[in-house]
């Protein structure tokens, strides 16, 4: 068990590692460190001038060392210019240069900052962090106990009257992408015109307080797109756990449906959707950018949007950075979870 | 003209009707599910006693609405025009489509017998529904595109005075114009057709959609086989590869491949330019481990197939202002316009490494079949083994997964006009005309709705037609 955790670990840094320097080449390519230059020197300035502004402010090092820099684990540039004053990365304006520190990165926790906001990357993260926090809390407080109560009513008796109905809904949720279901939400509950006007649109005001009115459409869109699947696969597991020996056993036995399945097939039917539940979470993220964007909840996935449109290199790096070990460690405790939940697996 | 009402002289007794109809049918639904959870269900008796009734009383009723439902389109269609309102109007509009799905339908019941896993596909009824809303968005962006037919209005065109006017609305002065009487759907926020506009989204899709899903299933098929067969570090390093695409969160992909600056850079050329290259590699391949031992025939084979493919690699990749602007015009097939080439590479990108996991751990497990062993003491190369031997057994999960894949790939695509990345603002595709039309959604909600209930429906059906055909390729 040691081994393996060793091993997924490694992978998991070594991936990480890989994707933000992708990310980093991505967002430090030449024609982006262009605008940057002209959106902090002046928009006419020249080739020559926009060369050596770069130059000045460290951009021009190699990629590699830019992307060491940025880690925190290459020390950062330092430059002196005609007239004796020393500039460099981790030298704040105004500051002295001798108590600077030589590294200053990601692992130091200084994630730079943002030209949008005109402030620490740092602090935007969290602050958007925990709003979008409590649009997942809740999604997850609707979309999982539903997703699992479909799944396990529509499986426990393959082909049933309940099965059907439920089957197609969980077909037609995993049809529905959020914007499609956003837009018709917002149609059919928040529309002035024809709409029966019981939700808001705008889910702004949620931010501060959350209330039943604001926070209802934004929860539903994004829960009921990843139901339907975890639903799916629920009931698959759940028909598969029906059909085993030891139900049958069961059964000829004499003991009552509801007793096996909620004593015997629960426990076995569950494990599968842990998995997926916890794989779920990339998408959700997805979900959350399109869902935040819709009804203009200012969380994490509208700050991904306004980084990404206004070029803002740092504030995007710090987004990915973020996204990226949400993802991975959603992956690593899926592993172990599956591993501790089912104990016919035994890792070598 | 005047206005047109929803359903016009039909609905005086159609709506009344379709009312009653979905309220009992609503009613006897609920009871039904109630009822068969209180009376115990006596083994192989479910025709009889009261949950029987309510049984055959719910499926009467569902016929009874469907029917209803096909009176409002069959009056449409009927009816002179204006009289059955928007709704027939509409109807008389996808005249063509009912047609081709009619005789597509008949002639593909009639002959299911002798039409393999597609004729079984009539056996079920998931399935055919699914089938018949996804050819019902071909059809219709076939007819769209090639003869200018179902489209009232051209989908750029603005007429003043029209904007986000309600469905319905007489266009001014249409028939001096000689344009279309009305905006069926209403008018947009730039005063253009919302029904125009929808029916030429249905093109964008499905000259997209299935395209890139298949280059994504040659590049995930070139590269998962041999992961599974050979696995060790090729595996190793190729799942790794996988996962580290498969971790990125897809939008901000989308974020970093589809902005201008990235495609000044030319890196979408140079993907592109990777990508397609494997559907030559696969033919290739293909061909040459089948007739590796007839070598003149293979090699008139080779040269012909991988002439004509490499003919059309080079044009598809060769554009005038980018990277790749080697070809002189005359030799240059076509040009792909630059977004769009774009799009399509980045959905390329994002499928494949999903595709390569599913076809790794197909063959993974086809690897230990007998047949393989007998093949490899035939002493078969390990492409033959591959590819002739271990793929066509892998073809059941694989054709699924494909109708799956499209919808995805359609829900992508989506995305990317939702957020505006890579398509053009005025291009008429489904995401786009959301992402248009949600900024007044809660005043105007018309623009939007109809791309976002065709987004629905399509994808819908891909999963339908998914669901029927794994029902069916199970069953033997």
């Amino acid at each position: 068990m040691l081994a393996f955790l060793l091993r997924r670990s490694f992978t998991m840094v070594l991936t990480a590692i890989c994707l933000t320097f992708i990310v980093f080449v991505l967002t430090n390519l030449a024609p982006n460190l262009e605008k940057v230059a002209k959106s902090e020197a002046g928009s006419r300035i020249t080739d020559v001038e926009v060369a050596s502004w770069l130059e000045k402010n460290g951009y021009a090092q190699p990629i590699l060392i830019r992307y060491g820099e940025w880690l925190g684990v290459w020390p950062g540039w330092t430059r002196t210019d005609d007239q004796g004053r020393v500039t460099g990365r981790c030298i704040e304006q105004g500051a002295d240069p001798a108590a600077a520190p030589r590294r200053c990165g990601v692992l130091q926790g200084d994630w730079g900052h943002s030209t949008v906001f005109k402030e620490d990357v740092s602090s935007i993260v969290s602050t958007r962090l925990w709003q979008t926090a409590k649009l997942m809390l809740w999604v997850m407080i609707v979309m999982v106990p539903s997703a699992l109560l479909i799944g396990v009513v529509a499986g426990m008796k393959e082909g049933s009257r309940l099965d059907r109905p439920l089957s197609t809904i969980s077909i037609l949720t995993t049809a529905t992408p959020e914007y499609v279901s956003g837009v018709v939400f917002i149609g059919i509950f928040a529309s002035s015109a024809v709409g029966l006007k019981w939700f808001n649109g705008s889910a702004t005001s949620a931010m501060d307080d959350m209330t039943f009115v604001n926070f209802t459409l934004p929860v539903m869109t994004v829960a009921l797109y990843g139901m339907g699947y975890i639903a799916r696969m629920t009931r698959a597991s759940m028909t598969e756990v029906m059909t085993a020996q030891y139900i049958r056993t069961a059964r000829l036995k004499g003991v009552s449906f509801s007793n096996i399945v909620i004593r015997h097939a629960l426990r076995n039917a569950l494990i599968a959707p842990f998995t997926v539940i916890m794989l779920q979470f990339p998408w959700l993220l997805n979900g959350v950018v399109i869902v935040e964007s819709l009804f203009n909840y200012k969380g994490f996935g509208w700050t991904l949007v306004q980084a990404a449109g206004n070029n803002d290199i740092e504030l995007l790096l710090g987004v990915s950075v973020v996204s990226v070990v949400v993802v991975l460690t959603t992956q690593l405790i899926s592993d172990i979870g599956y591993v501790f939940l089912n104990p016919r697996i035994r890792i070598s | 003209m005047e206005q047109l009402t929803w359903t016009g002289s039909l609905g005086t007794f159609l709506n009344p009707a379709l009312a009653v109809a979905a309220a009992a049918f609503a009613v006897m639904a609920v009871l039904q599910v109630v009822l068969s959870l209180v009376v115990p269900a006596a083994r192989g008796s479910t025709s009889r006693g009261l949950p029987g009734l309510a049984g055959l009383a719910v499926r009467v009723l569902f016929g009874l609405l469907v029917a209803l439902c096909l009176a409002y389109l069959v009056g449409g269609v009927v009816m002179p025009y204006g009289k059955a309102g928007i709704v027939g109007a509409i109807s008389k509009r996808f005249l063509p489509v009912w047609i081709a799905l009619i005789v597509v339908f008949a002639l593909s019941i009639t002959f299911k017998r002798r039409l393999g896993l597609y004729g079984k596909l009539f056996d079920s009824n998931i399935g055919m529904i699914g089938f018949g809303l996804v050819m019902f968005w071909v059809f219709t962006g076939l007819f769209v595109a090639l003869f200018g037919w179902i489209a009232t209005h051209d989908p750029l065109a603005q007429i003043s005075g029209l904007k986000n006017k309600l469905p319905g609305v007489p266009v001014p002065g249409a028939p001096e114009n000689g344009l279309w009487p009305h905006y069926l759907l209403g008018g947009d926020n730039l005063a253009r057709d919302v029904f125009s506009r929808m029916v030429h989204g249905s093109w964008e899709v499905i000259q997209i959609a299935p395209l890139a899903t298949l280059f994504a299933f040659m590049v995930g098929i070139t590269l998962g086989v041999p992961a599974g067969y050979y696995g060790k570090r090729l595996d190793t390093v190729l799942s790794f590869l996988a996962n580290l695409i498969l971790a990125f969160p897809v939008i901000l992909l989308f974020y970093l491949l589809v902005t201008p600056e990235i495609v000044l850079t030319g890196i979408p050329s140079y993907m592109a330019a990777v990508l397609f290259i494997f559907p030559l590699v696969f033919f290739g391949v293909l061909l040459n481990s089948r007739y590796r031992t007839d070598p003149a025939r293979r090699n008139i084979l080779l040269a012909l197939v991988l002439g004509a493919m490499g003919w059309v690699y080079l044009s598809l990749i060769s554009q005038p202002g980018t990277v790749f602007a080697f070809m002189p015009a005359w030799l240059d097939l076509f040009d792909i316009p630059g977004g769009i080439l774009v799009v399509f590479v980045s959905v390329v990108f994002v499928n494949a490494p999903t595709v390569f996991r599913i076809v790794r751990s197909l063959s993974l497990e086809l690897a230990t079949r007998d047949y393989v062993a007998a093949a490899q003491t035939r002493g078969e190369t390990g492409w033959y083994i591959m590819l002739w031997e271990m793929l066509p057994n892998a073809r059941g999960p694989l054709i699924v997964d494909f109708c799956l894949r499209i919808g995805y790939t359609t829900i992508l695509l989506g995305t990317l006009g939702f957020f505006g990345l890579g398509l053009p603002p005025e291009s008429p595709d489904w995401g786009s005309t959301i992402n248009a039309g949600r900024k007044l959604l809660s005043i105007y909600p018309h623009p939007a709705l109809p791309p976002a209930l065709a987004l629905l429906s399509l994808v819908l059906g891909l999963n339908l037609l998914a669901d029927g055909l794994r029902e069916e390729s199970l069953k033997d």
